[in-house]
């Protein structure tokens, strides 16, 4: 079942097209890995599909609904939840308020507070700790825990390991992988570590220039196939040394 | 001089209920409201004319008019201030002074020129007095307006912490887009923080009434009074209007023994020396200060964070 | 790569700058030809020009958005006033007494210009609100009741209202020619790129403050000139009306309607502004409340102002406010 179609979409910064005639689809419990590299478009694909950057042209479809136009809070009620770049807590507030600030503005769904600890252990002991003060594989863990609490179908994971030691990314990463096949929800995540981003993903979209440059499923695609792709190199073009 | 100092103090109430919703406004909408003041007295006229014209009580016309008040603000948030956000720092400045030009003006126009007062409707309480022990005098109505601040602070605080709501506001003045990306209508919060703001100035403004003389012209001085508690106090903090109310309120009270002109003027240096004292330990702390001069490691200062967060904010 | 010529005169500037300097001889002529009346408004008309063009100066270009520009207004009028007393002639004690005010502002710089956005607009606002309580104390001004510069009315009255003409005219001519200059020069530039980004101006080696401080103090000159010139108009001095808050409002009436961070359009505000009261006027206190609209809706609805929107919808521009780029491309940063 189709829960995301993006048509054709298309966003910018001002005379710079970062999203150009980008679409996809993700079905439910699907996990999507984008890739490429830094100025690929990712991030404002990403901000596009949440809300908080203007689409030029094109849509965005969440299980049969139009989105395009709605506000984030309103695309968050519909569905959509991003784990933004940076994670951005509230850093006043205690875990638990951060959790629950989502949990009561957002749908209503299995995710409650309890099955969100249950889920990220991790984070049982911190609950009444303000976040301003956690270490940064706790943080995105709140951060995670926080886009869970809204019930989304679609969860968009932008950059989660950045910034984590390889520790923590381990870590964090297994509690990702626990969160795989629970439920419907579908998992679209940007990961800079390409070896990452194929293990954890069901199918990979490559992005080069704001345009998809390959996508398929990981043991399907060669190595040299993503590696043209992540550079360039198809079009002929050398990178630039 | 102990006579000075608990008036002053109780003066402080007012300055903090009427500080209360400037501080709202600008650490949770990051607006600067230049019509608070002008907003006070708007509300204080309210009451006059449900007391004077509508006949009702004056504590039952202070209890109507606060709702009024709030949705006055709801509608200017939702109307009006919204839309000059966008335009940076400069137009909620140009669109705050016309609305208060509007509102002074039109005040005038009218309830006409004179001066008012709601002191000769509420009896004997403008100035009934109870007698402390040490031989000290305390008005009823400054301590009443300080207990009614301590009880708007007390229940807005409550509800920052504790409500859904609360939560919300302090999300989105935490950070606005986070807030939205977990679903909290970040247009929502601010028509709710400028209702809360517009009806706690309808308060005050009320309360000044009640204690002075107004007339259509005198909210651009309680703006200036407002403003100064809320940056002595430490812009975004709910207590600390009650700590700058008391500070602006005690300076007014002493320099008020020295001159009649002194009321204001020691207010005024008060808040400048406050700014300027901050300044200079930013300053000294960028360059390492006399401690920095000696040689000296650099004390961590407790007020770091805070201070860090009021130029950030006067920033913004 | 492209190159781009680097012009600081357009052939519209040229031609503006040309007529301009006609315009200002004819008006300095005026006083053989036109009534007392005609040259009584005209002072005013100069008064509020150079109040706007000072505003816009300040906030426009510098992104310095003061509410108490007032504060040199009176200060510049008390001091004349002073001098006056001790002895000097009223016409030199107008333009001193405006210098004066001019390094008063220059202490006020060193503490006011590090406060930050809505600190600096209200703190300003104080600074007015201490330096009217500070006059206050001076017996010569006695308190609320104010004084007069009775010196004047030792000139003819035709004379004076000539004299006084002359000089709103000349210190509007010159602190237009001052706001060009310095717009076109290397602090212009400056100036323009710390209001856009204080922190990027500061790594590329700009001294922020003295840029600031330059452009502040100039500002104030200004303003005390048009106190100064208000005080010959209008010979009273009435602490509450020289420091009232009502002159920054005008200012940023006229500004806002002309259009910010524009040359021509607080000019084109002031006009506007002159002829609206001109009017209005008479209706008093609801004149007052339409210019609060009037400031609301351009806030709301035409926030460039008339010129602003006028210069974007048709590119025309007589006299642009700094070097220009033949063939340029703008970029928004990518956020």
């Amino acid at each position: 079942m189709t829960m995301l179609t993006v048509n054709n979409l298309v966003a910018g910064h001002g005379l710079l097209t970062a999203v150009r005639d980008v679409s996809f689809s993700v079905a439910a419990g699907e996990v999507l890995g984008i890739i490429g590299a830094n100025g690929a478009g990712k991030t404002t694909l990403f901000r596009t599909l949440a809300g908080v950057h203007p689409a030029s042209s094109g849509s965005i479809v969440l299980d049969g609904v139009d989105v395009t136009d709605l506000r984030p809070s309103r695309r968050v009620a519909s569905g959509i939840a991003m784990v933004p770049e940076g994670r951005r807590l509230f850093v006043d507030m205690t875990v638990r308020e951060n959790l629950q600030v989502a949990g009561e503005n957002g749908r209503s769904g299995a995710w409650t507070l309890s099955t969100v600890l249950e889920a990220l252990p991790v984070l049982a002991p911190l609950l009444d700790v303000v976040t301003g003060g956690l270490s940064g594989g706790q943080r995105q863990a709140v951060a995670i825990g926080r886009a869970l609490m809204s019930n989304p179908l679609v969860l968009l994971l932008d950059e989660v390991s950045l910034g984590l030691s390889p520790v923590a990314i381990e870590g964090l990463y297994k509690q990702l992988a626990g969160l795989k096949g629970r439920g419907d929800t579908a998992m679209i995540v940007v990961e800079q570590d390409l070896d990452r981003a194929m293990t954890f993903s069901d199918r990979v979209i490559c992005m080069l220039e704001g345009r998809i440059a390959l996508e398929g499923e990981p043991q399907v695609l060669c190595k040299q196939a993503i590696t043209d792709a992540y550079f360039g190199l198809a079009h002929g073009e050398m990178a630039h040394a | 001089m102990l006579d000075a100092l608990i008036q002053g103090i109780l003066l402080g109430g007012y300055y903090a209920i009427l500080a209360a919703g400037l501080s709202l406004m600008f650490g949770v909408v990051r607006f600067i409201n230049l019509a608070h003041g002008d907003l006070a007295i708007y509300g204080a006229y309210l009451v006059l004319f449900a007391v004077e014209v509508l006949g009702l009580s004056p504590w039952v016309a202070v209890a109507s008019v606060v709702p009024v008040m709030a949705l006055l603000g709801w509608l200017l948030q939702a109307t009006l201030f919204a839309r000059t956000i966008k335009g940076g720092f400069l137009l909620p400045l140009l669109t705050t002074f016309g609305l208060g030009a509007v509102l002074q003006n039109g005040m005038f126009g009218l309830f006409g020129s004179d001066t008012k007062s709601l002191g000769n409707h509420i009896g004997n309480l403008s100035w009934a007095s109870w007698q402390l022990p040490v031989g000290i005098s305390v008005g009823q109505l400054p301590v009443i307006t300080f207990a009614v601040a301590v009880a708007v602070l007390g229940s807005l605080q409550l509800v920052l912490s504790f409500s859904k709501l609360g939560r919300a506001i302090r999300a989105t003045s935490s950070d606005p887009e986070a807030a939205e990306l977990s679903g909290i209508d970040a247009r929502a919060v601010h028509r709710a923080a400028a209702a809360i703001a517009v009806a706690l100035a309808g308060l005050a403004g009320a309360f000044l009434a009640m204690r002075a003389l107004i007339n259509p012209y005198a909210g651009p001085t309680q703006l200036i009074f407002a403003f100064e508690a809320v940056v002595i106090g430490g812009i975004g903090s709910l207590w600390g209007t009650l700590v700058g109310g008391i500070v602006l309120g005690v300076a007014q009270s002493f320099g008020a023994t020295i001159s009649a002109q002194g009321f204001q003027l020691a207010g005024h240096l008060v808040f400048l020396g406050v700014l300027g004292g901050r300044l200079y330990l930013a300053h000294s702390r960028n360059l390492g200060g006399w401690r920095g001069v000696l040689g000296m490691p650099a004390l961590p200062l407790k007020s770091a964070t805070q201070l860090k967060k009021v130029t950030s904010e006067g920033r913004s | 790569m492209t190159t781009y010529a680097v012009e600081r005169w357009t052939r519209s500037g040229r031609v503006t700058v040309g007529a301009a300097a006609g315009v200002l001889l004819v008006l300095a002529l005026l006083p053989t030809l036109a009534t007392g009346l005609v040259i009584d408004k005209l002072t005013t008309l100069f008064i509020y020009i150079l109040l706007a063009v000072m505003w816009n100066l300040l906030a426009g270009y510098a992104g310095l958005v003061s509410v108490g520009q007032q504060a040199f207004f009176g200060v510049g009028g008390y001091l004349a006033l002073r001098l006056v007393d001790a002895g000097m002639t009223p016409y030199l004690a107008l333009i001193v007494g405006a210098v004066g005010a001019g390094l008063v502002a220059i202490p006020i710089s060193t503490f006011a210009l590090r406060l930050k956005g809505g600190e600096f607009a209200i703190a300003m606002w104080v600074i007015a609100e201490v330096l009217r309580i500070v006059v206050m104390f001076d017996p010569l001004v006695q308190g609320e009741t104010g004084t007069s510069l009775l010196a004047l009315n030792a000139f003819d009255p035709d004379l004076r209202r000539n004299l006084t003409y002359w000089l709103g005219l000349g210190a509007l001519a010159l602190m237009l020619s001052a706001t060009m200059w310095l717009l076109r020069s290397r602090i212009g530039a400056a100036a323009q790129a710390i209001r856009d980004d204080e922190e990027a101006a500061a790594s590329i080696g700009i001294d922020v403050m003295r840029v600031k401080q330059i452009i502040f103090v100039l500002a104030a000159f200004g303003c005390a000139l048009a106190g100064t010139i208000w005080l010959a108009s209008a010979i009273t001095f009435l602490p509450r009306t020289n420091f009232g808050v009502q002159w920054t409002v005008f200012m940023l009436f006229m500004v806002l309607v002309g259009g910010l961070k524009t040359f021509e359009g607080p000019i084109i505000g002031a006009i506007i502004f002159f002829l609206l009261q001109e009017v209005f006027g008479d209706l008093g206190v609801w004149y007052l409340t339409g210019l609060g609209v009037i400031a609301v809706g351009f806030a709301l609805y035409l926030p460039d102002g008339l010129w602003g929107t006028w210069r974007q919808r048709t590119g025309i521009d007589l006299l642009s406010g700094g070097v220009m780029l033949k063939n340029p491309v703008t970029v928004k940063r990518a956020t």
